[in-house]
């Protein structure tokens, strides 16, 4: 169980731009077999905590996290800790599909490529093959797969750009507002795609819809003002949260 | 519980028009009720012609009542205290809908009831009748008000009344091994005293969805009918 072995763990994490305290004192373990939702209005901190997790905000220039967040028992935060290593074993996907301009082959091997991952090419079309398909993508683009990503429709960008972080066998994925771009078919294939990847990664996903986070999650978290408010299986968040601001917001009736 | 509305108005507005519509059927089928039992008593057929055609605007409220609940789970997709007082009031006009057919199948017996001759378990239906009729206006207001303690109180109030229809039911067995003549009329009593049990079970099936919308927890002893505890009306 997630409770007992979290895949990872944040305690009393606080999160600053310069002055401002953007999250405020949270702690959360996020289980290895769940897909967790992170729901909240605009500017309650979600994101700036979701990219706290990869260490994301170091390359904010005045962004300073305090506490302490675990992966399988790792300080992240350690100064021994390899960024880039960690970014690998903690993939990222963000609301807008950012896939390389280069081509669609090249936007999934460039990361096994920097890493080391593959031996020689036939193991590189391996790896490239088999995180397309796991991204649901290889069907529609295994016959063009010299032509440019960004050519892809917004859907696929944003499929290619999980076969991406996939490419490097990462063991958490976060995903920020991942479909928030996107139309509902394509929302609809992303969503099946978390679905298929829970289970062989542990997914945070940052989300302004609700239905999705109802859709996709078995955890749901509240933030609200840079606090966690609430956080439990996402049936009992969506039926019968306890406090009152959660639901407020998850009824429409916050603000 | 909650006091804020919603950010988009036209939903609160939408739920307004649907716990209307509740209380609307609500008041109906309580009246229903105390009607046809004054009727009973005073073998007043007209009144219970009446009584029998009113049912069919509770069977038109309880499809509108479906409607708008389809219609707000469509294009609200209500969430947490929102969803459940929907959900209930969906259960609730289909339990108010089944009352009033109980009510109007008691105004039916009373022209089946030609003799004017004193029946002594008469005298302890009405009462029941009061009670009966009282248990499904309170658990209305319980539901407006997202009183649980109130409908809590009303699923107390059942055992009362299954423990009229077992004094009911002896009475009538007993009236009718003294006289055979009169056993078409008693068992059309028994039936009356039958479906005022019935009305009674339904009230505490309403009690536990209010309870259910208003905290989110389900009473011990979902699914049990007020039956169990009535041992005159199970079959050995």
């Amino acid at each position: 169980m997630s409770k007992t072995n979290p895949k990872m763990t944040a305690r009393n994490v606080s999160v600053f731009y310069g002055d401002k305290k953007a999250v405020d004192d949270v702690s959360i373990d996020v289980g290895r077999e769940h897909v967790t939702a992170f729901i909240g209005p605009s500017g309650c901190g979600k994101s700036t905590f979701l990219r706290a997790f990869n260490r994301m905000n170091d390359t904010i220039a005045n962004a300073r996290v305090e506490g302490r967040i675990e992966l399988d028992g790792e300080d992240v935060y350690a100064s021994k800790m390899d960024v880039v290593q960690l970014r690998a074993r903690v993939g990222m996907v963000f609301q807008k599909p950012n896939p390389f301009p280069k081509s669609i082959y090249e936007n999934v091997a460039y990361g096994p490529r920097i890493h080391g991952l593959a031996a020689g090419k036939a193991e590189m079309d391996e790896i490239v093959e088999r995180s397309l398909k796991r991204a649901g993508l290889w069907e529609e683009v295994k016959d063009r797969l010299a032509e440019s990503g960004t050519a892809l429709s917004g859907g696929q960008q944003q499929r290619l750009c999980i076969a991406r972080a996939i490419a490097v066998d990462p063991e958490v994925i976060l995903m920020d507002e991942p479909a928030s771009a996107l139309d509902p078919i394509a929302t609809a294939k992303i969503e099946e795609l978390i679905h298929e990847l829970r289970g062989r990664y542990a997914i945070v996903i940052v989300t302004h819809n609700m239905q999705q986070a109802a859709r996709v999650s078995q955890r749901t978290a509240f933030f609200h003002l840079g606090s966690l408010v609430e956080y439990g299986d996402t049936t009992e968040i969506f039926t019968n949260p306890k406090a009152t601001r959660t639901k407020d917001y998850i009824t429409g009736r916050y603000g | 519980m909650q006091t804020t509305g919603h950010t988009v108005k036209a939903f609160d507005e939408e739920l307004d028009q649907l716990r209307s519509l509740i209380v609307e059927m609500g008041g109906l089928a309580q009246g229903a009720i105390s009607e046809a039992m004054r009727c009973l008593v005073e073998r007043d057929l007209e009144g219970a012609r009446r009584v029998v055609e009113a049912d069919r605007r509770l069977d038109s409220l309880e499809a509108e009542a479906d409607r708008r609940v389809i219609q707000l789970i469509a294009l609200r997709a209500p969430l947490a205290d929102d969803l459940r007082e929907i959900i209930a009031a969906l259960k609730i006009a289909g339990i108010i809908e089944r009352i009033g057919d109980y009510a109007k199948n008691i105004a039916k017996r009373v022209k089946m009831l030609e003799s004017k001759g004193e029946i002594e378990p008469l005298s302890l239906l009405p009462e029941m009748g009061r009670i009966t009729a009282e248990m499904v206006g309170e658990v209305l207001e319980a539901f407006v008000e997202r009183d649980s303690a109130k409908a809590r109180r009303v699923c107390e109030r059942d055992a009362l009344v299954d423990d009229f229809y077992d004094s009911i039911f002896r009475a009538l067995l007993t009236f009718m091994i003294e006289n055979p003549r009169n056993i078409t009329q008693s068992a059309h009593l028994l039936f009356v005293a039958k479906h005022l049990e019935r009305i009674g079970d339904h009230a505490t099936n309403i009690g536990e969805m209010v309870h259910y919308a208003a905290t989110g927890e389900w009473l011990p002893e979902r699914g049990h009918d007020g039956d169990k505890r009535s041992a005159a009306a199970t079959p050995a």
